[in-house]
């Protein structure tokens, strides 16, 4: 007798939040696999410690709280913080560091919220933040892109420098990371070079090769694509990509063309770092983000803003995490003042 | 100029709204059948929105059909009839299908099988010719309420005040339903000419028919039926199959494009909205002088084996119908009336049919309907999809947020009581919240509240009279030693500046004559009385006037 007490709508589409978290966990896919393919073994091995630790962190809360362990395990939103996390730190980080924002993610960001639905800030952007302040050398070990690479690393040499801090075959460390092209472009802008000579010059052009460099173009590329698809299948809000998008083409054309000697150009800005990560992934993880359909609009055109200035003036090299955290906490604003007009009420 | 053409309108759109599969073709296989007498009827007193009237016949009592039974002088009410001839074998509370599940007070009637109508004398056309109040008065003994879910008694809405236009709505915009398309399909003339009788009542200067473009056989016998009109008076609109395009809100939006404000009723923009089997009740009442006490019911879903529309008298029990159509052994007893998206489910078949149960949904868990929706839907993730689907353009998360947290006060200010409950939000929900129950419980909190609070306000308003009414016998005094003083005042300004002195005297002395005259005339003791009663009908005046602004 339990339909009995259920009241209407009877009907209900097929849509359930495991699988829309399902098909981010797809949409994924392809620019994880240009991670792997272009910096190496490391950035899988983060993937599977952080969802390792996210859904065993996860598991013990839930258990703590009582709460139904199978079911919200299932539901799949900590493989997504987990995967977007390890997608966001660099591929050699050590093993302890992802552990370490995995559980500050799933513990303190997430649960000490109140779990699924109430955290007001995105949890691996916490986690990243935290790390990121804790540990700022840690957090620059980034693989060279293949290609450019002086050796590549077998998965056997990536696992022991993720979990010892040095190989067995004694690669030098230096050879096989590299900064990467938004934090050499700063580094070079602070030295007073321009940003064609820095592109140009000998050291650095097979880094900064055709349009963001080498690599991240392509794995930009693919997160793009895997975006596009959420959105065709209406996994994810479009406004908030678009503005946010939009947003950072305009600020940065404008600065470009100002003074395009200190300020790169807008096409660098949207397919560098982890720009297509955050417009498709990260900045529409609805929990944390305006609601609204106009508030999405600011949201995302609000990223975009703090994006450019920590990248181009900030003391941060990607200003992703602190730009989502950032707008996360004006969110509870920007959604009342940013209510639809009701049906049949006077325009306001 | 022939009326049938439809003229090239462009069609407005309201907000959101779902595209659902309709499961139409269902119930649309056979032609409207009439379900055959039965042996008993049991008759709610209460059948609609409003009081429910008093009863006129008694236990034992032999009724002929169409006799009225009961009837309120309430103008929130409307009547009812037998169904039958026959004898009255009960009046008491039995159960009926209310969300509520709760018995209510009804007429049973045992069928005699004998048909003996009471006297009729059909108007006809002549109905033209008869003033629209007397016409409203004939619907409303007739007991016609709006068919199309809600029963709002529809006399009320007639108001000849400033309405242009009539809209007469065969959008069935829920799935499995048909009965107003089959209505609309076979009895087109019959519809028509209770549109006209309706439309001469109010002086509407056009009727718009509108129909969803997902019916086209109806269309085109409602099109054929209008053929022969070629002042444009009528017109039939199809309008794009969105659902819920039939709320009387949303199909004025569509056609005219003008938003029927918040609080107010589409009087107020100058439309009546009718449905069109109210329409066609009225053309009963006109050309037969039958009361409302037979109605079309789509019985349908997987628990029948043969879903169909059913001509079916008011009090006939749910069960008969079922059978008719044939059901299965071991069927699960599950009944939705009304639609999958806006009816109830029903804790048994056994209720009777009442004048707004449009559609019996059989099996609904079968159907694939009817989700157990279990108590731990997951929470909220913001996604904000029912935003994009609510066609009252509100935030149904936020509501949800602040009725699960009883945030009242919020949830007031985030419109719920401009939420239709039409389940757009609740369908799309990943997280498969059931939002409009919580909707449902946060506004019968509030009345509930409101109602205490006008409680607590009477027996507030009762001492503030007490204080009110020693604070007039002050007020009154002092008033009466002002007026004296700008009697003496203003009296020199009115008559020529030089008669001052003399104008002064004579008024003081003719007011002295005068209330010589009055204190001669008038005993003391009615004197004082009249007081008395001046300030009992201040103070009620008072507590009138506070407890409307307390209401408005
Ligand atoms: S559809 Fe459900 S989960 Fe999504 S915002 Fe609305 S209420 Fe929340
Ligand atoms: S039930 Fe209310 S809140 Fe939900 S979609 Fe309909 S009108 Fe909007």
């Amino acid at each position: 007798m339990l339909f009995a007490k259920a009241s209407s709508p009877y009907m209900h589409d097929d849509s359930s939040v495991q699988s829309i978290m399902r098909k981010v966990l797809y949409a994924l896919i392809p620019g994880s696999l240009a991670a792997i393919w272009f910096f190496g073994w490391g950035v899988l091995v983060n993937i599977l410690i952080a969802a390792i630790t996210c859904l065993a962190a996860e598991a013990w809360v839930l258990w703590l709280r009582k709460r139904d362990i199978r079911n919200t395990l299932l539901d799949g939103s900590a493989l997504v913080t987990a995967c977007l996390l390890a997608l966001a730190l660099p591929p050699l980080a050590p093993w302890w560091l992802t552990v370490i924002a995995s559980l500050f993610a799933i513990l303190v960001a997430k649960h000490l919220y109140g779990g699924l639905g109430f955290n007001p800030f995105n949890p691996a952007m916490v986690g990243y933040i935290v790390v990121m302040i804790s540990f700022p050398r840690e957090m620059t070990f980034w693989t060279a892109p293949v290609g450019i690479a002086h050796s590549e690393l077998s998965f056997l040499d990536t696992l022991q420098i993720i979990f010892s801090g040095h190989t067995s075959t004694g690669i030098d460390f230096d050879s096989i990371t590299m900064a990467t092209p938004i934090d050499t472009l700063k580094t070079q802008l602070g030295l007073e070079h321009d940003v064609e000579t820095t592109r140009q010059s000998t050291q650095y052009s097979p880094l900064f090769d055709t349009i963001s460099g080498v690599g991240w173009q392509w794995v930009n590329a693919w997160f793009l694509l895997g975006g596009l698809w959420l959105a065709k299948h209406k996994i994810i809000d479009w406004r908030i990509p678009t503005s946010f998008l939009l947003a950072l083409t305009l600020i940065a054309n404008f600065f470009a063309v100002y003074d395009y000697a200190s300020y790169s150009s807008a096409l660098f800005h949207v397919f560098s770092g982890g720009t297509m990560l955050a417009a498709f992934f990260i900045a529409t993880d609805p929990v944390s983000a305006s609601t609204t359909p106009r508030g999405r609009w600011i949201y995302g055109a609000g990223i975009a803003l703090l994006v450019y200035v920590i990248r181009s003036w900030g003391g941060y090299p990607d200003g992703i995490a602190f730009a989502v955290v950032l707008m996360n906490i004006a969110v509870p604003l920007i959604d009342y003042y940013t209510q639809p007009h009701t049906f049949g009420k006077p325009q306001k | 100029m022939s009326a049938q053409t439809e003229p090239p309108t462009t069609l407005a759109q309201f907000h959101g709204g779902l595209k659902l599969k309709d499961h139409k073709q269902l119930s649309t296989q056979t032609a409207i059948a009439k379900l055959p007498a039965q042996q008993r009827y049991t008759i709610p007193v209460l059948q609609h929105i409003g009081k429910a009237g008093e009863v006129l016949v008694q236990v034992g009592e032999r009724v002929r059909k169409g006799q009225m039974l009961a009837q309120s002088k309430h103008l929130l009410s409307a009547p009812i009839h037998a169904p039958v001839s026959g004898t009255i074998s009960d009046i008491g509370n039995y159960p009926v299908p209310h969300p509520s599940g709760l018995p209510a007070q009804c007429i049973i009637i045992d069928n005699d099988f004998e048909n003996d109508w009471v006297e009729r004398n059909p108007v006809g056309d002549a109905a033209f010719h008869i003033p629209p109040s007397t016409l409203r008065r004939m619907i409303r003994d007739a007991g016609i309420v709006g068919l199309g879910g809600a029963g709002f008694p529809t006399a009320i809405k007639q108001t000849e005040i400033d309405i242009k236009t009539l809209i007469i709505n065969g959008v069935e915009c829920e799935p499995y339903i048909t009965c107003d398309d089959m209505l609309m399909r076979e009895r087109a003339r019959e519809i028509i000419a209770g549109s006209e009788v309706i439309g001469h009542i109010i002086k509407a200067r056009e009727i718009i028919i509108t129909i969803e473009d997902n019916k086209p056989e109806a269309i085109a016998a409602m099109q054929a039926a209008i053929a022969d009109d070629t002042t444009g008076y009528f017109r039939v609109q199809a309008v794009p199959t969105i659902y819920p395009s039939g709320g009387e809100k949303q199909i004025i939006k569509v056609v005219l494009d003008k938003e029927v404000p918040s609080n107010s009723l589409p009087n107020d923009i100058g439309v009546l909205c009718q449905n069109v089997g109210t329409a066609y009740a009225i053309y009963r009442t006109m050309y037969h002088d039958e009361p409302l006490i037979s109605r079309v019911v789509t019985i349908t879903g997987h628990g029948v084996r043969q879903p169909q529309n059913l001509e079916v008298a008011v009090g006939t029990a749910m069960q008969a119908c079922l059978e008719f159509c044939g059901t299965y052994p071991q069927a699960n007893t599950d009944i939705v009336m009304g639609g999958p998206m806006m009816g109830f489910n029903l804790h048994s078949s056994k209720l009777p049919v009442v004048k707004v149960t449009n559609c019996l949904l059989t099996n609904t868990s079968a159907s694939n309907l009817a989700q157990p929706q279990s108590a731990s839907h997951l929470p909220c993730i913001r996604c904000g999809r029912c935003v994009d689907v609510c066609p009252a353009n509100l935030l149904p998360q936020q509501l949800y947020w602040y009725s699960g947290a009883r945030d009242f006060e919020r949830v007031v200010d985030y419109h719920l009581f401009d939420c239709i409950e039409c389940g757009c939000c609740a369908y799309v929900c990943p997280s498969q919240i059931p939002l409009v129950q919580y909707y449902r419980h946060a506004k019968s909190e509030i009345w509930e509240r409101e109602r205490e609070r006008k409680e607590a306000d009477i027996a507030r308003q009762r001492h503030e009279a007490h204080q009110a009414r020693l604070e007039k016998q002050k007020r009154d005094r002092e008033e009466k030693l002002r007026q004296k003083r700008e009697a003496l005042k203003a009296r020199p300004a009115d008559t020529a500046a030089n008669d001052i002195g003399k104008n002064a005297i004579a008024a003081a002395l003719a007011r002295v004559e005068a209330k010589k005259k009055q204190l001669d005339l008038a005993p003391k003791n009615t004197d004082n009385l009249s007081a008395e009663q001046q300030q009992l009908i201040d103070a009620v005046e008072k507590r009138r006037k506070q407890s409307h602004q307390q209401e408005t």
